[in-house]
């Protein structure tokens, strides 16, 4: 019965205004990136969500490796810092 | 973002240490009501549960839309037209995005297809009931669609990711679903007798079929539990049908129409609505196939599949062509 096509699949970004940064909305399969764009415009845009659009193949997407997270992102512990807050001495003085 | 690389399943039947360590990092995820990700491990009977759950619930939106398809060319205005076919293609998308977020837990588009062309996937056993009349547009809007919206916005709060926020989009979405259907009984229930006849028609047709659009009551739910503890679910069945009634309840009074319920009271002690025993053998045999429009809607299907064929093969062959070209 299925006759695919195993079309490529495709990560769908939108921006909602100009200003904002793309933001990713979803997924779907389209034979080309044309036609990837005619779809999630049809698909993920039908009210006023957006005014640009990026498509881009799942495949070209690089991600860190989750089971490397803690290692990974575990570097800004302890850096408190690298925060505004942590700096309590100068509170109170204007324009600061 | 919809990764496409599901664990491979453990070989033996005793979990190793990883195993073991893997689950109990699942096991603190739930705990701390934060979300599962595709590429997280997970166990394998939640990946197939969720499975199952996501892709009926996809096949249901695209199965959803026979009935409503079939009145856009006997809409009574333009406008209403317009309505059903903004609606009909919102159930496509909805289809589409669950699909997606059903393809994250390992499963090809075309093998969830196929699924539903073949009959070895369910879906909602109320789109197993004809639409008769352009009332039924109404009815279907506010109760099947008011449903719809009761069980889905829990659902935005799943534990897997990709679902909850398929849920959030297709959330927004519903509730015009729901009010144009309210509003298609109001008008018909200020027009003509033979208008309010109609509109009493599809409601007392559609009633209690919405009712168990919430699955079986809960003793006889057997996967239930599971799902609760895994936090797909949120609420049981019968609780969200409890808060569903309670709600159209009070709604048919705008339209001036009675739900066909005579055991349909208010208890002042449980501050809520109880409703009459539903037909549960009905709805059993409607799920396994023997509801008034099983085939059609499956044939209908497969139908639209095999004529769209064309257009997916000249998507494929133009796309060839472009890569030939560029590479030339």
């Amino acid at each position: 019965m299925s006759q695919q096509s195993n079309w490529p699949l495709w990560e769908v970004f939108v921006r909602s205004s100009r200003g904002l940064s793309h933001v990713h909305a979803g997924s779907l399969h389209a034979p080309d990136h044309e036609m990837a764009v005619r779809n999630a415009r049809d698909l993920y845009t039908r009210r006023n969500e957006g005014v640009s659009l990026w498509v881009v193949k799942s495949t070209d997407i690089i991600s860190s490796d989750p089971d490397e997270k803690d290692s990974f992102f575990e570097s800004p512990q302890g850096k408190d810092y690298r925060h505004a807050t942590y700096y309590k001495a100068s509170e109170g003085v204007k324009h600061l | 973002m919809a990764e496409r690389t599901p664990q491979e399943p453990g070989l033996s039947a005793v979990p190793s240490y990883e195993e073991e360590q893997s689950q109990a990092r699942f096991d603190v995820l739930i705990d701390q009501d934060s979300r599962v990700e595709p590429r997280d491990w997970m166990p394998e009977p939640y990946r197939k549960t969720l499975t199952r759950q996501v892709s009926q619930h996809a096949h249901s939106e695209i199965i959803g839309m026979q009935p409503e398809a079939n009145w856009i060319t006997r809409a009574p205005s333009l406008k209403r037209k317009s309505i059903l076919m903004a609606k009909v293609q919102d159930e496509a998308g909805h289809g589409l995005y669950l699909y997606s977020a059903a393809e994250t837990l390992g499963t090809s588009r075309d093998e969830l297809n196929d699924q539903l062309l073949t009959g070895r996937a369910k879906y909602s056993s109320i789109f197993n009931y004809p639409a008769r009349s352009w009332a039924d547009m109404g009815a279907i809007g506010w109760l099947v669609d008011g449903a719809a919206i009761a069980n889905q916005v829990p659902l935005c709060r799943a534990s897997y990711g990709p679902y909850g926020r398929a849920m959030v989009r297709i959330c927004k979405e519903e509730s015009f679903h729901q009010r144009q259907g309210f509003e298609i009984l109001l008008a018909l229930s200020r027009g003509t007798d033979a208008q309010k006849k109609m509109a009493q028609d599809a409601i007392n047709r559609f009633y209690e079929p919405s009712l168990m659009m919430f699955g079986p009551p809960d003793d006889q739910s057997p996967n239930s539990q599971q799902s609760m503890a895994w936090k797909i679910k949120r609420f049981s069945n019968d609780e969200l049908r409890q808060r569903f009634v309670g709600m159209i309840a009070e709604q048919v009074k705008v339209l001036g129409m009675s739900l066909p319920d005579p055991e349909l009271h208010y208890d002042e002690d449980k501050k809520q609505w109880i409703h009459k025993d539903l037909n549960w053998d009905e709805f059993m045999a409607v799920i396994k196939g023997n509801g008034p429009v099983n085939s059609q809607r499956l044939e209908r299907r497969r139908e639209a599949h095999r004529e769209g064929a064309w257009v997916r093969e000249a998507a494929s062959a133009y796309a060839a062509k472009q890569v030939q070209s560029e590479v030339a």
